[in-house]
Parts: C-alpha cells; structure tokens; sequence
C-alpha cells in the first residue's frame, strides 16, 4: 500500500549563504495493508521527515513515494489532495486549528470532506471523543485553549474519524496517561485490523512494541556525513 | 477532468512595470487557490486580470462554462463576461463598502442577483435573502438593516451572501481578513472553509497573511516583483520552501 | 411680425432637437443626449419641455400648457405667453382642441388622439440615479439591459413600507426594452401612458431627450406578488362629482375642513359645463371662477 523507493531529500537555505544540507539518501521503505511499521533512530535521524515527504508535505529530491496508485513525489497537487482526503491520513505532533471552531467540527471535517452528511459526520466525531475520554462539556468549545494531552486526543480523534486505508501517525501516545495511551493503542490495531496499512514513530518502546509489526531504523538513510 | 479556470501566460504591464508576467495554472473545481506575496509583488493585479476587473496585455483565462465549455474571458464581449460576473463568478473585495450598496438593505444587497437575473417574487426574494443570512450568521432581523449599522466582520460576511446567493462556481477574494479583527478572522475564514466545502466552490484568494492561506488554501502561488516564485501544495509550500524569497517570507513571519 | 426667430430658437438648434426626437421616437425609452441651450427661464422651470416645444411647433399649432393638471398656474401662464409671443400661436385651455400640449407631472384626464403632441417636462431622467450615482455605469445598464438595481428600488419600497411606495415618477419598461422614468406624474397617470398621441420628454438641465411613439406599449414595473395599482384619493371631486380622476386636496379652514376637486382644470370645467355638480360644487355660470 506504502512503497519509498530509493528517496532523497537535502534543504537548501538560500537565506543562509546557501547552505547545502542533505538529510536522506536512498530511502526504502514497503507496507503492506494490516501492516505497521515503525520508523526508529535518534532524535533529528529523519523520521518524522521520511513521514512527511510520503504525505507530500516535504518535497522528494528524488525516487518514488508510492501510496496505492499515487506517486507522491510526482503527482500534480490534485492528486495529491484527492488522496489525503480519501487515502492517507496524517496524525502530526501538533494540533493545527481555525481558531473557535467547536471540537466536534474539528474532528467530523475529514467525514465531511469525504461528502458524509452533517448530522452523522458529528455523532461519529462525538463517539470519537467519548472514546478518547475528551469531556462532553468541551465538545463546543475549541480545542486551542485545551492541554496538551486533551489536544493531541482530539487530533487523533480527526485522525482516525475516516477509515483511511493508509495512516501516517507521529509520535501518537506522546503526552497521554495510561488510560488514552491504551485507547489509542486499541485504534491503531482497529485500524490494523480492517486493513490499513500503517507508519508510525513511537517513542514509546512498549507502545512500539505492541502495534508495530516491524521496524525501520532511518539512520540507514543518513547521508555519510561531510568531512 | 475538465479545469474549470485555464490560465495561460497572463501578464499586465504598467509602461515599463511588470504588473505580472508568465502566470498560468490550472484550478478544478473544488481547489482554493492562494496568492500571496507582499506589496507590489503583483497578486492584487494578477487577481484583477483572472478575474475581468483589469485587461491583460497578454494570455488567456479560460473558464469551463456551463453552455460552451472552456471559453477565453479575456476575449468574451462585455455583457458576456458581465453575466458571468453575476452568475458564474463571485468578487469578494477587500472593503465591504467597495462590494455593497451601502445605502440598501441587507435583503436588498443579497436579493439584487437574484433580481438582475429576473427573480420576480418579493416574497421569494426575501425569503432567500433571510436564509442567506442566516447562512453567513447575521441575524434574520437584521435583513431589513442597512450595512452602515453593521460591524466590520458582518459587512464581510453580508458582501458574501451576497456574492454567493447565486451559487457561484468560482469566488475571487482580495483579502477578504485584511482590516478586521483578529477574532473576526477566524470566525469569517471558518464560514468560508464551510461554504467553500458545501456549495463545492472553488477560490482564488489573495493575501499578504500566510496564516490565511494556510487554513483556506489547497494551493499556494508565491509572487515577488510580478513573477510566480513557487508553486505547489499550501502545507508543502509553506513547510518545505524551495525558492530563497518563499524561505525569506516564511521565516518572517511572526509566531504567537 | 415678432423680433424672435420663431418659437425663440434657432433653425439650428431645432434642427438638433428635432433629430434628439427622430432618435428617440425611433428607440422608445431610449435617452438621448442632446445640447440643451440656454433659456429665459432658469434650470428647473421646464427648459426641457420649452426645448421641445420649441422644435415641434408649428404657426398652425395649437397650444396649451398645464402644470399639476391646472392652466392657470405661475408657470403654465409664464410659458404659454412665452409662445405667444415668440411664436403668435394659437393657444387654448381646452384640451380637445390643442395639438400640442406641454404638461409638468400630470396627463391630461381625457383620452388623447393621433394628432395630438404631449410635451412633457423633466427633471431627473435617469431612473436609477438615486440608486446609482454614476452616468457611465447607469448608461452600461441602459445598454447591457441590467435592470436588476431598480426591482432593488422596489424591493427596498416594500421593505420598508409595505407596499411599493413610489407614488409618483414610478418606472416603466417601454417596449420591453427600456426602463424609462416617466417623470413625476402621479403612478394613477402610467396607465394612460399607452395612448394614441406622441409623447416627448425633454430635461433641459440634464440635456436629455426621450420619446414614445403612439400606442407603443409602456409598462409599470412590480413584482408577481406586490403588482402595479394606479391609485388615487378615495373621493370624488366636490366641484364636478367626477370619481375616475385625480385629484388635489384643498385644505379649506383652520379646523382641517378639506375639499377635493379635479387636477385637470379643463376635464373638470368641461364636466360642469355638461351639468354635473359635485358635493361642494355650484352648478356652472360662465363669469363663476
């Protein structure tokens, strides 16, 4: 379902005397649907750039990001679009709002972006946040004036609304307690289990441990450093 | 899959002056599309070319018609293009005052369209108008009020109902957050994420506030001096900067 | 013989005016701009229609003026001794027997016939000027036929009031091209505006000439559930007893004491002549006011 192959990305920073720095060579990387793999190696290794040049969110110098049919590191950005909205879903570390949206908006805008009906689209949002434990008191409120934890669950909650045969998630249990932390982990294998194909960071080794099927190690991809 | 706007080569020069030059992209429907740039980097002159406020020294703006299919606006007779400005088209400006009829109703200013293209039944008409404004959050007892009485951010909102009554295919937006208040933008770009999602619109925006463009764009066009920087995905664009003066105006920017 | 080139003007200048109304007459409705001179009178005291009455009259002629239906007024009396003498034609208070007629705001009651003119005068010809300030964009309008502002002019009336408002200079479309506004005559007159006489409008301070041919068809603008009613006061008119025209309200006393009688002074006259007699009317005697 997810295919790198051989991808390379390095940044160029005009504004500061046109660095060069390359950050990923030769990139490789297959999941297949049900699968999920991890994506391991120290802080700065390049995971979370791997995972956004396979959502277009970073350009790839170079090689094939293949999600289904799509070739991310080609395709026009209408394709792209078409495919984050009905393929691949993204659960970044960061919750990034319209300032006083209500929660339940929040989370139902990928079931409406894929056309579902209003009222439906909110109840699934509702059972999502019930689920994730985000009280029924802060549905209507937006979510920028939330914790940090309460934030990342409503993040997941969008995340994993629309059933999304590819999903990207980074770092997903990050600054949840035990309880969420075991929610989320019971979705990620929901998700697994109706055959999404799945890459993901974890920090956490347990976490890891429990969903992930596989791990890739980024530092293989690291650019030998200059001398 | 038929574009629904086809823009080739548009340029506008003032003498000697780029305007804008060498601009051509394809939106389909559904796409919003920002422009963004600072002052004199040519949007607000490009957004006037695509949009028949401005003739271009050069190039096409093909719009997928209902009738005909793609047609060049650029060379369309006037009452041609002036019927799509009211039908087809939606111009949202910048200043309220400078998109409504300052001294006629709120009914009246979003019935108009409905009467130029010959809605006959007052009844009807204000029927409409109400819902429209309901739509857009002003208050239905509002619908006899004139847009001197109301804020900033509802003039805002009453200059899109008005524009949008007709179902518009396609909605220019000059800045449409610039002058109000900071909370008044985020209420105005949620309404018109909606709208833009419901009625399936596709958009042109131009803005100098990246912010903007982030929650509103599919797409991001980077200009600077009249010439297109860089062009692709918003999140890429604004994420992943190639061109210097992209990474200039990205770091630039101010975080709260 | 009089020192005036006849009826005041130029050959020239009626020469100009008269092509204004071949345009006009040519394209019902139409506005025609035309190089409006300067006349003894000021703007605003019906240069418009002295222009036009100018250009049309003949030594043959016939001629009456009236304003707000009466003979007898300042003005109607100004302009109709004006063409006496500049022009030593005939003139009459008589509407049957003159063949031009200029009117300010009101059509006469009775029906007028192929051979007659009716001049009107015109202050503000451009009917969408109070909602449209700009020349160039209402003659874009005009042209492209975006009558769309002035059903917003309606709209508005209703809003505001309940029903369309507008009781004088209401809009029409002529022939159903052109959205004309007929001057200010009372909405009760747009009816009468189909008729079988030639109708002139001239504004002497906007330098505007427009026309109606003879029975061409002149429309007064509404909407489906709020349509057009030419209506007047609930009376009858207390000199002549007549109920099918339009009337002037006379406020007779200090405690409110009112009277009604006809606008038109000649169909008023006319009808006391034939015997009629009103509620407050006296039966008719040639020396009686």
């Amino acid at each position: 379902m997810i295919s790198v192959q051989n991808v390379s990305k390095s940044f160029t920073l005009h504004n500061q005397g046109t660095a060069v720095i390359p950050v990923m060579v030769g990139a490789d990387l297959d999941v297949a649907p049900g699968e999920c793999v991890a994506l391991v190696g120290a802080s700065g290794a390049g995971k979370s750039t791997l995972m956004r040049m396979i959502y277009g969110n970073y350009l790839a110098e170079s090689g094939r990001i293949l999600v289904g049919d799509v070739d991310v590191a080609q395709a026009q950005p209408r394709e792209i679009l078409q495919l984050r909205r009905h393929t691949l879903g993204y659960v970044s570390q960061f919750l990034r709002v319209v300032p006083r949206v209500p929660t339940r908006d929040v989370v139902a805008e990928p079931l409406l972006a894929t056309g579902m009906a209003r009222e439906p689209a909110l109840r699934r949002a509702e059972a999502l946040l019930w689920q994730l434990n985000i009280p029924q008191r802060l549905w209507s409120l937006s979510p920028t004036t939330f914790s940090g934890g309460e934030q990342q669950r409503v993040n997941i909650a969008r995340g994993f609304a629309y059933g999304y045969p590819a999903l990207l998630l980074d770092e997903p249990t990050a600054s949840l307690d035990a309880t969420n932390r075991e929610v989320v982990l019971h979705m990620v294998e929901g998700a697994k289990a109706r055959g999404a194909a799945i890459v993901g960071i974890f920090h956490d080794d347990a976490a890891r441990a429990r969903v992930c099927d596989r791990e890739i190690d980024v530092r293989a991809f690291t650019p030998q450093a200059a001398a | 899959m038929t574009p629904l706007l086809q823009v080739e080569d548009i340029a506008k020069f003032y003498g000697h002056r780029i305007g804008c030059t060498g601009v051509s992209f394809d939106l389909f429907p559904g796409e919003v599309m920002g422009i963004v740039g600072e002052s004199g980097s040519g949007k607000s002159t490009l957004l006037n070319c695509l949009a028949g406020q401005l003739t271009p020294d050069a190039g096409a703006v093909r719009f997928d018609t209902r009738a005909e299919g793609l047609r060049d606006t650029v060379t369309m007779n006037e009452p041609e293009r002036r019927m799509l400005g009211r039908t087809d088209w939606a111009f949202v400006h910048q200043h309220a005052r400078d998109g409504l009829r300052m001294n006629v109703s709120a009914g009246g200013n979003v019935g108009e369209r409905l009467m130029a293209i010959g809605a006959r039944h007052y009844g009807d008409i204000r029927a409409e108008a109400t819902d429209w404004l309901d739509r857009v959050e002003i208050s239905a007892d509002r619908v006899d009020d004139r847009p001197t009485t109301f804020s900033g951010g509802m003039q805002q909102r009453l200059q899109i109902a008005r524009n949008l009554v007709t179902g518009p295919r396609l909605v220019f937006m000059d800045e449409p957050t610039g002058g109000l208040d900071v909370s008044v933008q985020a209420r105005l770009l949620d309404l018109l994420r909606g709208l833009v999602r419901e009625m399936n619109l596709s958009a042109i925006i131009v803005t100098h506030d990246l912010a903007v463009v982030r929650l509103l764009a599919d797409r991001l066009m980077v200009m600077k001096d009249g010439y297109v920087v860089e062009t692709g995905l918003t999140d890429q664009v604004l994420d992943d900067p190639q061109h210097a003066y992209t990474q200039l105006l990205v770091s630039s920017v101010l975080q709260v | 013989m009089s020192d005036y080139n006849f009826a005041y003007l130029d050959e020239q200048t009626k020469r100009m005016i008269r092509r204004a109304i071949l345009k006009g007459l040519a394209i019902p409705g139409y506005q025609v701009p035309f190089a409006s001179r300067e006349m003894p009178m000021p703007y605003g005291w019906g240069t418009g229609g002295v222009q036009v009455s100018a250009a049309v009259l003949t030594p043959d002629d016939t001629f009456k003026v009236i304003d707000q239906g009466a003979d007898d007024t300042t003005n109607a009396v100004s302009i109709r001794r004006f063409f006496e003498k500049t022009a030593q034609v005939k003139t009459t208070e008589t509407t049957r027997d003159a063949s031009v007629i200029q009117t300010r705001h009101r059509i006469p009651e009775g029906d007028l016939g192929e051979d007659q003119i009716l001049v009107y005068q015109v202050p503000i010809p451009e009917p969408l000027r109070f909602l449209e300030p700009s020349e160039v964009e209402t003659r874009k309008m005009h042209s492209l036929e975006e009558y769309g502002l002035m059903h917003v002019k309606l709209y508005e009336d209703i809003s505001q009031h309940g029903a369309i408002a507008t009781a004088y200079a209401y809009p029409v479309k002529v022939e159903g091209r052109y959205v004309m506004d007929p001057s200010p005559i009372p909405k009760f007159d747009n009816p009468k505006l189909e008729m079988a006489a030639i109708q002139l409008f001239g504004a002497g301070r906007e330098q505007r000439i427009y026309a109606i041919p003879p029975y061409t068809q002149v429309v007064s603008l509404d909407f489906d559930d709020f349509p057009f009613e030419p209506t007047k006061a609930d009376h009858a008119c207390d000199l002549c007893g007549a109920t099918d025209s339009y009337l002037d309200e006379l406020i007779v006393d200090d405690a409110g004491g009112r009277m009604f009688m006809c606008s038109d002074t000649d169909y008023c006259s006319t009808r006391r002549k034939a015997g009629h007699v009103g509620a407050q009317g006296v039966p008719y005697s040639e020396d009686a006011a």
